[in-house]
């Protein structure tokens, strides 16, 4: 059976390295800042007893006041998961570090992302439109998101 | 006197015979050489998972037959684990049993498909294809037994399955194993030594271990890279940890493994799937559940199965009302063609069609 | 009055109907239709008739064969196969035909227009052409060349030019990367191609059809067995089929250099083709396996033993393409460099030295070779045939399975603006 992390358990793993990290964790979730993205990423990736070296997916959910940005992860080493999340707020535009340099598995799934829902990631290479067309107006997956095209 | 020589950019696609669905590729070539991949999708994209917003958790159902049309069962199953999670339901175990046969039938025939078209591409004139499509329609005719449908079954429901298999099912069941390893033996005497299916595919399109991880491929891409990583053991779900089958890997990753894993993993289906039918236990198919779903609000789950294009996901986040509030989709499909460049620059136009046809992906699926 | 003529069949009985004995013709035994001084139109309206009996002959023989491979396929597939329209639905190709002959024409507006439509006519002139000195019978031809071999090998290669023609004048890429690779891989196959052909010249002692078909006391396919594999397998690839069908590879470039062909330019090239596989086997049943002479009654059967011959490679050509696979362009073309090549030198050197040695022990004219010597040549032959196709197997199978790396120089290129 894959062990899923609790949230607390990461966040010592975090802290240790990280130590003025602003951590919140529930359950199997564990949120960090936005601007910290990267480095934990890269420290969980590499951290021996953490390993997570596959990224399953990341996600974005719209709750109105803020972003909320999920990288689910796995090591196949250990066979544990984990999730990690983080809250962007303002709806002007969001954005989030891109972790393409740790995992370029993101690369297409930060594109859909940002398609989608209109969160950006600084440091994509090549941050662009993947499902709807360049000019499209709005992220449709936002919830406030109205339908402008005239059929 | 140099000649100048250009690199040229072709469109392979939307249209094309062989880019699997409406996948666009503008390639670059130096001749017959690639130097540039880059694809362009969304030709296909409807929207799922805004979809999935406007609909109850029953009617989204409907929405995941169409992600993977090839591969229905797996794409039901998926989902009805993330609202399972969400809800915090029990399934019974007959529909535990139904659930996973169901799947490894639909796994096989998606195999099958993969198997066919990739020697399609090959060039093979729909000999392979037929001898594959042959044997799938034996399964989708079961399934048509099952559900009424042969593509877009719908059969998996949160708390269980849809009905229980009628009566005529269990000998046409029988008589399908009886002559599956039949079927396809014929397939593998015709292909698997071929010399000309070898020489094309053995060493070509090579993908190594560390860039599959590295690149979030999962499913018989990432096991023909020689990883043994399957979430059917790893993280068994419904009856699998019940069943005994072994996972095939690769040893080198190139098309020629992609192409082997899945045919082994049609027999490993096979498997299993008479190891269901000795094990199926009596009893209820579905657990009562009410009409219209309401998960607790601030509920979230990820569920996933080992799809046959890979690791499928949902995430499902529910705000206490009839409708997902977040329904988001890990596409294999689309995640296994971010390592696309990776694998095909270098290669030659014919390695670039194979190539794509081992990887396997399914626009359905890519798009959502 | 071109002297072999009077041999051939269906000239002589077109001819003497109408012109009779008049003039110089002293063979008919009878008055003919026409009065006196007249020959020329008799001699014209034969000729004609000859042509008509080819053209639509083989035109008709395509319709066949588009119909028998469709379903010998399906047969190969599992599948039924076009059963509707007519018996054993035998009309299929005229509904194909209809079909096609209704649909619009289409000629890109980037397209050279002159070249584009030239395309088809070649291709089919082409292999009309060739079909000119092929013996369906005893003495049923339109011409008895004493060239005829050569003659074959120079038109059916006008066919690389008509496919060059159709990739550069449709301006598509895809029709361009068909085209390019028809050449690289025609031009190749053009050389071992015609050294297998030279074993048979030599046994035979002539390069007309006739004289080879004659010479065969026993099938040349045991006299010069390496000689026959290597021409079946680049006549296979002069025609395009699997696994040699680079050119047209429909999962890779499209249709290759026909994706912008329809309507009846497109049906005429593929008439061409398809009657190319006929062609092609004409020529191997006629150079290998003994054309019209049969084990009996050669003389009335011709026609039929050579029909039968003919469709035993036609049916080979069709299991061939159900079955194979299609080898990527480097692959072939050292199939055709490192296989092919060194199995036509083996054959035509040992061809050589045995015509030689024969020539020399009885003292007699070169090229008359006697059917004891053919079978003493056969018995040479067979295990030489083996021996070197194993050795040599051995060899290509390295060379070919080698080129496939990966180019590791090629560093992406950046997409650049326009070149001024």
């Amino acid at each position: 059976m894959t062990r899923a992390f609790q949230g607390e358990e990461l966040a010592r793993f975090i802290q240790r390295r990280f130590p003025d990290a602003e951590l919140e964790w529930d359950g199997d979730s564990l949120w960090i800042e936005p601007q910290r993205v990267r480095e934990v990423a890269r420290f969980l990736k590499e951290e021996p007893q953490l390993e997570f070296n596959f990224l399953n997916a990341v996600s974005a959910v719209d709750y109105i006041e803020y972003f909320e940005v999920l990288y689910h992860l796995t090591s196949f080493e250990h066979n544990h998961s984990a999730v990690v999340k983080t809250r962007v707020y303002g709806r002007e535009n969001p954005s989030v570090p891109s972790v393409v340099e740790v995992w370029p598995g993101a690369d297409f799934q930060e594109r859909e992302v940002w398609d989608l829902m209109g969160v950006a990631f600084e440091g994509h290479p090549n941050l662009k439109r993947i499902m709807l067309w360049e000019g499209f107006p709005g992220h449709p997956l936002r919830r406030d998101f109205e339908d402008v095209i005239e059929y | 006197m140099p000649i100048r020589t250009e690199p040229v950019t072709i469109n392979i696609g939307p249209q094309h015979p062989s880019t699997h669905g409406v996948l666009r590729l503008r390639v670059t070539f130096d001749g017959e050489v690639i130097v540039d991949v880059e694809p362009i999708f969304g030709y296909l994209h409807r929207g799922s998972e805004k979809l999935a917003e406007e609909r109850n958790y029953v009617q989204v159902l409907t929405l995941t037959d169409r992600l993977d049309y090839v591969a229905s069962m797996t794409n039901n199953q998926a989902y009805c684990l993330a609202v399972e999670k969400l809800m915090g339901v029990e399934v019974p175990e007959r529909a535990q049993y139904l659930r996973v046969m169901t799947a490894e039938l639909q796994r096989m025939a998606s195999h099958l498909v993969a198997a066919g078209f990739l020697l399609q591409d090959l060039g093979a004139l729909a000999t392979p294809l037929m001898y594959c499509f042959r044997f799938r329609e034996k399964i989708l005719d079961l399934f048509e037994m099952l559900c009424g449908a042969r593509i877009t079954v719908s059969y998996m429901r949160p708390g269980g399955v849809f009905a229980d298999a009628p009566e005529d099912f269990w000998p046409a069941l029988d008589r399908l194993m009886g002559e599956a390893p039949e079927l396809l033996g014929e397939l593998e005497q015709l292909l698997m030594e071929n010399e000309i299916v070898l020489v094309r595919t053995k060493n070509v399109g090579v993908l190594p271990l560390d860039t599959a991880i590295a690149y979030s491929i999962s499913g018989p891409v990432l096991r023909a890279s020689g990883l043994p990583w399957d979430w059917r053991k790893a993280d068994p779900y419904d009856v699998y940890d019940r069943m005994q089958f072994d996972i095939p890997i690769g040893d080198r990753g190139d098309n020629y493994d992609r192409f082997r894993v899945r045919i082994e993993e049609v027999k490993q289906s096979m498997r299993i799937v008479s190891q269901c039918i000795e094990q199926m236990p009596p009893g209820p198919i579905r657990t009562e559940l009410p009409f219209v779903l309401r998960p607790p609000a601030g509920a979230e789950a990820y569920g996933r199965v080992e799809a046959p294009k890979g690791e499928l996901g949902f995430y499902m986040v529910s705000d206490g009302s009839i409708a997902p509030y977040r329904c988001k989709i890990r596409s294999p499909s689309l995640i296994n063609l971010t390592v696309l460049k990776e694998l095909l620059v270098g290669w030659k136009l014919a390695d670039m069609i194979v190539t794509l046809g081992s990887i396997d992906i399914n626009m359905g699926e890519v798009d959502r | 009055m071109v002297p072999f003529l009077q041999d051939n069949v269906i000239y002589r009985g077109v001819y003497c109907w109408l012109g009779g004995n008049e003039g110089n013709a002293q063979w008919c035994g009878g008055d003919g239709l026409l009065p006196g001084g007249y020959e020329w139109v008799a001699y014209f309206v034969a000729g004609l008739t000859i042509m008509l009996i080819l053209v639509n002959g083989a035109l008709l023989g395509a319709a066949v064969f588009v119909w028998a491979e469709r379903r010998l396929l399906a047969r190969f597939q599992a599948r039924r196969g076009p059963n509707r329209w007519g018996p054993w639905g035998i009309l299929q190709p005229i509904a194909d035909l209809v079909k096609l002959l209704i649909k619009e024409d289409i000629i890109p507006t980037a397209a050279d227009r002159i070249a584009f439509t030239l395309v088809p006519i070649i291709m089919l002139m082409s292999l009309l052409l060739s079909l000119a000195v092929l013996p369906f019978a005893r003495n049923t031809y339109l011409a008895n060349l004493n060239i005829g071999v050569l003659y074959i090998v120079a038109v059916s290669s006008m066919t690389t030019i008509a496919i060059f023609m159709a990739g550069w004048a449709s301006a598509n890429k895809f029709a361009m990367f068909g085209a390019m690779r028809g050449v690289t891989m025609l031009i190749s196959y053009e050389i071992p191609l015609i050294l297998s052909l030279v074993g048979v010249v030599l046994i035979a002692g002539s390069m007309s059809l006739v004289s080879v078909v004659e010479a065969q006391y026993l099938p040349f396919i045991l006299v010069q067995p390496l000689g026959a594999l290597v021409f079946m397998l680049g006549i296979s690839a002069e025609l395009n089929r699997t696994p040699f069908d680079i050119l047209e590879a429909e999962s890779e470039i499209v249709a290759g250099y026909h994706t912008e062909y329809s309507g009846i330019k497109f049906a005429l090239i593929q008439a061409a083709e398809m009657a190319g596989v006929l062609a092609a086997s004409g020529f191997l049943a006629t150079l290998f396996l003994g054309g019209w002479s049969g084990p009996f009654l050669s003389t009335q059967l011709g026609a039929l033993w050579f029909l039968m011959k003919l469709s035993f490679f036609v049916f080979l050509f069709i299991w061939i393409r159900a079955t194979f696979p299609r080898l990527r362009i480097d692959q072939i073309m050292a199939f055709a460099w490192k296989f092919l090549l060194p199995l036509a030198m083996i054959n035509f050197l040992a061809t050589a030295v045995q015509v030689y040695f024969f020539g020399f022990y009885h003292g007699d004219v070169p090229g008359e070779i006697t059917r004891n010597e053919q079978w003493v040549m056969a018995a040479i032959n067979v295990p030489l045939a083996v021996a070197s196709i194993v050795a040599f197997g051995h060899f290509a199978r390295e060379g070919i399975r080698v080129p496939a790396v990966r180019l590791e120089s090629i560093v992406p290129i950046p997409r650049v603006a326009e070149v001024d």
